[in-house]
């Protein structure tokens, strides 16, 4: 690319280039392909007890679904939410794609990182935490295959997710202190009031929380994603509170701990990266 | 597949349809975004497919701060029923692994709607043109056999340049090597094209050669190359349809951004890096 100074920029074109089409793709390169498009699949995993519930094309019936994605965003709902013991484990989304580590050496924690939470004095609110990398071909189909087992009526579906300050685009300049902070997207069925800010032009919502917007809107199920943008891209407390208001609204249905122990905050904020020690 | 936005589906019987191609520059989806603000398009669905990366954002065509606050998906279907036109915008590229699907898909939509002809706007890489591609006009245009019945007569008085077959291999003088259709950086454009000559679509496509920058006048370009053809806008003065006014008096008659959810993939070994771009006026 050319710029008006007569300098030459080097970019990467944003076009795709159509590949030559399967020209000479022989059977053993068709039975690959079948095999890792089958690894690649979203499988969803309930316990017997929802299983049950979901035979011959019955639906869960849920009036709150609350989906964190990214680590801060599932810690928030961890900390301030789950600590309450009112929750059991229904069922995770296992999910392989080229970034799942490889079978040896996994916590338990990164398995099943897609968990699915139901209250238990309340079935129709569920929870979602997914901190793992769900890969852009995978993310239609873990939505669809998500919200096919929710009825669709009544349902308030709010995501909660964490994104870098440094995707947020605006032409002013963005003081220090302003981070982290929340903006919104939601579906025209939403009649809420969102409690904060919409998200400003040019900037836009990618992976799982804009495949859950875009499903919500076609089926026009009410739906609410807050987008908190941090300046700190590992385990944090400030920007795990700043999620707090997003769920007030849902007090009724979810009780909050307005003001969880610092052993329980000690826990989820601990950092791990060893390699992080280099500059100390 | 489609999903209508209103509660009762449209008809796009006889309808024109104009559609982007995810190409060098974008500089078939700023046309379509320009086309869509000009008009006064309104949205009347969706196109909800797995074949695209999923994004989200609010209403690039905003006007005040009522409509502001309206969800754009990746694929959305606007009409201007005065005119029997009808926009397909597509914001995000396509999954590569899904190319063909999404032509499929797009080939029997097209089909089910009963639109009267489709306008593919595209681009191709400049810097790959031979000699001949290198002088005169940038722009091109293809045309299924269905479409040159009805409009060859508007062709010809337009003057307009076919895109020129080349051989696979310059330079070899093998005479087993046939002239083919290459389009680079048009995406699935020639896809498109090949696959509705197969099935008998009236289908155009318009293309621009072009390179990466600011498309911004490449999309001009190209919306009154189509408005020579398709006369969108009878207006007396058909000048520059848009006057671009200086920044600094503060008004500007095109939408505040022009939002383009260009999400370009970079494959890097293991990881996928995102570039978002986006255009302001």
């Amino acid at each position: 690319m050319a710029t008006f100074f007569g300098e030459v920029l080097s970019v990467y074109s944003r076009a795709v280039d159509e590949d030559e089409e399967e020209l000479g793709e022989n059977e053993e390169d068709e039975e690959i392909r079948r095999e890792l498009e089958e690894k690649r699949e979203v499988n969803l995993h309930w316990s017997p007890e929802v299983s049950e519930s979901l035979k011959s094309g019955n639906k869960l019936q849920c009036s709150d679904f609350i989906l964190a994605v990214g680590h801060n965003a599932a810690r928030f709902l961890s900390v301030y939410v789950l600590t309450s013991e009112n929750w059991d484990a229904v069922g995770h989304a296992s999910v392989w794609n080229e970034r799942s580590r490889a079978a040896t050496g996994i916590t338990s924690e990164e398995e099943t990182a897609c968990v699915f939470y139901r209250k238990k004095d309340n079935p129709s609110v569920l929870i979602c935490q997914a901190t793992c990398y769900i890969a852009e071909d995978q993310l239609f189909q873990w939505t669809e295959k998500v919200f096919d087992c929710l009825q669709h009526r009544e349902l308030n579906v709010t995501v909660l997710s964490d994104s870098s300050v440094a995707e947020y685009k605006t032409a002013d300049y963005l003081c220090y202190s302003s981070a982290p902070f929340l903006r919104s997207l939601h579906t025209s069925a939403f009649s809420g009031q969102p409690v904060c800010q919409s998200l400003e032009q040019p900037n836009i919502v990618t992976g799982l929380p804009a495949a859950v917007l875009n499903q919500c809107e076609v089926h026009r199920i009410a739906t609410v994603v807050y987008q908190c943008y941090s300046d700190v891209t590992g385990p944090d407390s400030v920007t795990m509170e700043t999620y707090k208001p997003a769920l007030t609204k849902l007090s009724k249905s979810i009780q909050l701990d307005p003001s969880p122990s610092t052993d329980v905050l000690r826990k989820f904020a601990r950092t791990t990266n060893i390699q992080s020690n280099l500059y100390i | 597949m489609f999903i209508s936005s209103q509660n009762s589906p449209p008809s796009f019987k006889d309808f024109t349809l104009v559609m982007p191609a995810v190409a060098v520059g974008n500089v078939g989806q700023l046309a379509v975004d320009l086309i869509v603000s000009t008009l006064n398009m309104s949205r009347v669905g969706y196109i909800h497919t797995d074949c695209l990366i999923p994004m989200t954002g609010n209403n690039p065509y905003a006007t005040c701060k009522e409509d502001a606050e309206e969800l754009h998906t990746p694929a959305e279907v606007y009409t201007a029923a005065e005119l029997k036109m009808a926009v397909l915008q597509i914001r995000a590229p396509i999954i590569q692994t899904k190319s063909k699907k999404f032509r499929q898909l797009l080939v029997s939509w097209i089909k089910a709607s009963g639109f009267s002809r489709t306008v593919v706007l595209s681009s191709s890489h400049a810097y790959q043109r031979d000699d001949q591609q290198l002088q005169g006009t940038p722009l091109r245009y293809l045309v299924t056999p269905s479409l040159l019945k009805v409009s060859a007569d508007a062709l010809k008085d337009l003057g307009w340049k076919e895109m020129e077959r080349v051989s696979a291999f310059p330079g070899l003088t093998d005479a087993n090597t046939e002239p083919r259709l290459y389009i680079p950086g048009g995406g699935i454009t020639k896809g498109l094209y090949t696959d509705s000559c197969a099935e008998d679509l009236p289908l155009a496509v318009l293309l621009l050669f072009c390179s990466e920058g600011d498309n911004i006048p490449d999309a001009f370009t190209l919306v009154n190359h189509l408005n020579n053809w398709l006369h969108l806008l009878e207006n007396p003065v058909r000048q520059p349809y848009i006057q671009a006014k200086s920044p600094t008096n503060g008004r500007s008659p095109l939408p505040g951004v022009f939002f383009l959810a260009a999400v370009s993939l970079q494959h890097c070994s293991d990881t996928h890096i995102f570039s978002f771009c986006y255009f302001n006026n």
